[in-house]
């Protein structure tokens, strides 16, 4: 049980750098929407459209770690399998 | 003698026709019609436009200068790329989307009226009202008289577009808007780009 919930604290950290860094590592805030530049050949005006897209940042990076931390904590609280239980 | 005075109304009716103030409609069918917005924060800057844009503005092509309009903001169409931000952008600790469905500005002077071919710049003094706040500002703006420009924007109208671009600052404390809260957080400063055309159809 302790070494599971470790193993799982590790890949949860691991899966979410991954995750985070293959988005773009976005530094800000997560987005859900990423505004899209649309130029109008008439007028010469940019619109903006919003794209639903999930990008990842700082925050999600945070909670993912914190998530981590924790069953990485919990795994201290497991008492450790003892022999006889074991056998 | 009839035909000469015929002919002498015709011109001085299609004259008064061609120098009257035309109406352009501000609703973009193409979506294309939008206000930015940005705000400085710690992380990243807010940056934010709204596309639901509606109004009209007449304007004539020999008078620029006597241009009026009123721009209105569908409060509900502003956009974030955070949800949350949005979310709280909306709430009534905020900009209070439902009380306070719109954001205005109506002009009612135009100064320093420039006119270089089709494009006029000038300082515009209107109202601006956002949170049921109304303060008088001046901006500056940039319209662009695009004749007969319509039908290549949207198939099968005839008429002219006017392209309005314009951008300056406001204070969100100057509307009621978390005044003197929360500026470690997000700006007082909110600068806006407008960048709209409307449309008249002959």
């Amino acid at each position: 049980m302790k070494k599971a919930l470790r193993i799982i604290a590790v890949v949860l950290v691991a899966g979410t750098v991954a995750f985070w860094a293959a988005a773009g590592a976005n530094r800000g805030w997560t987005k859900t929407r990423v505004p899209k530049k649309v130029m109008d050949e008439v007028t010469g005006l940019e619109g903006i459209q919003w794209e639903h897209r999930f990008v990842p940042g700082v925050d999600f990076l945070g909670a993912a770690l914190v998530g981590a931390g924790v069953l990485a904590g919990v795994s201290f609280l497991v008492p450790a399998k003892s022999k006889r239980a074991e056998n | 003698m009839k035909t000469k005075l015929a002919i002498l109304t015709l011109i001085s009716v299609t004259s008064a026709v061609l120098a009257a103030p035309q109406t352009f409609n501000f609703r973009d069918p193409k979506n294309i019609n939008n206000a930015g917005f940005k705000l400085d924060a710690p992380l990243e800057s807010i940056n934010g436009s709204a596309n639901g844009i509606y109004g009209a503005v007449t304007f004539d092509p020999e008078n620029p200068g006597a241009t009026k309009g009123k721009i209105t903001v569908a409060t509900a169409s502003l956009i974030v790329p955070n949800p949350l931000q949005r979310q709280h952008m909306l709430s009534d600790k905020w900009l209070d989307a439902k009380k306070f469905p719109t954001i205005v500005f109506e002009s009612q002077e135009f100064k320093n009226v420039q006119t270089t071919g089709d494009t006029t710049t000038a300082d515009v003094t209107g109202t601006f009202t956002l949170k049921g706040v109304s303060k008088e500002l001046t901006v500056p703006v940039k319209l662009t008289y695009l004749k007969d420009k319509l039908g290549d924007r949207v198939p099968n109208q005839k008429g002219d577009l006017l392209v309005i671009r314009s951008n300056f600052t406001i204070k969100r404390s100057d509307f009621n808007v978390n005044p003197g809260q929360f500026e470690d957080k997000v700006s007082d400063a909110i600068e806006i780009t407008l960048s709209i055309a409307g449309a008249s159809p002959k």
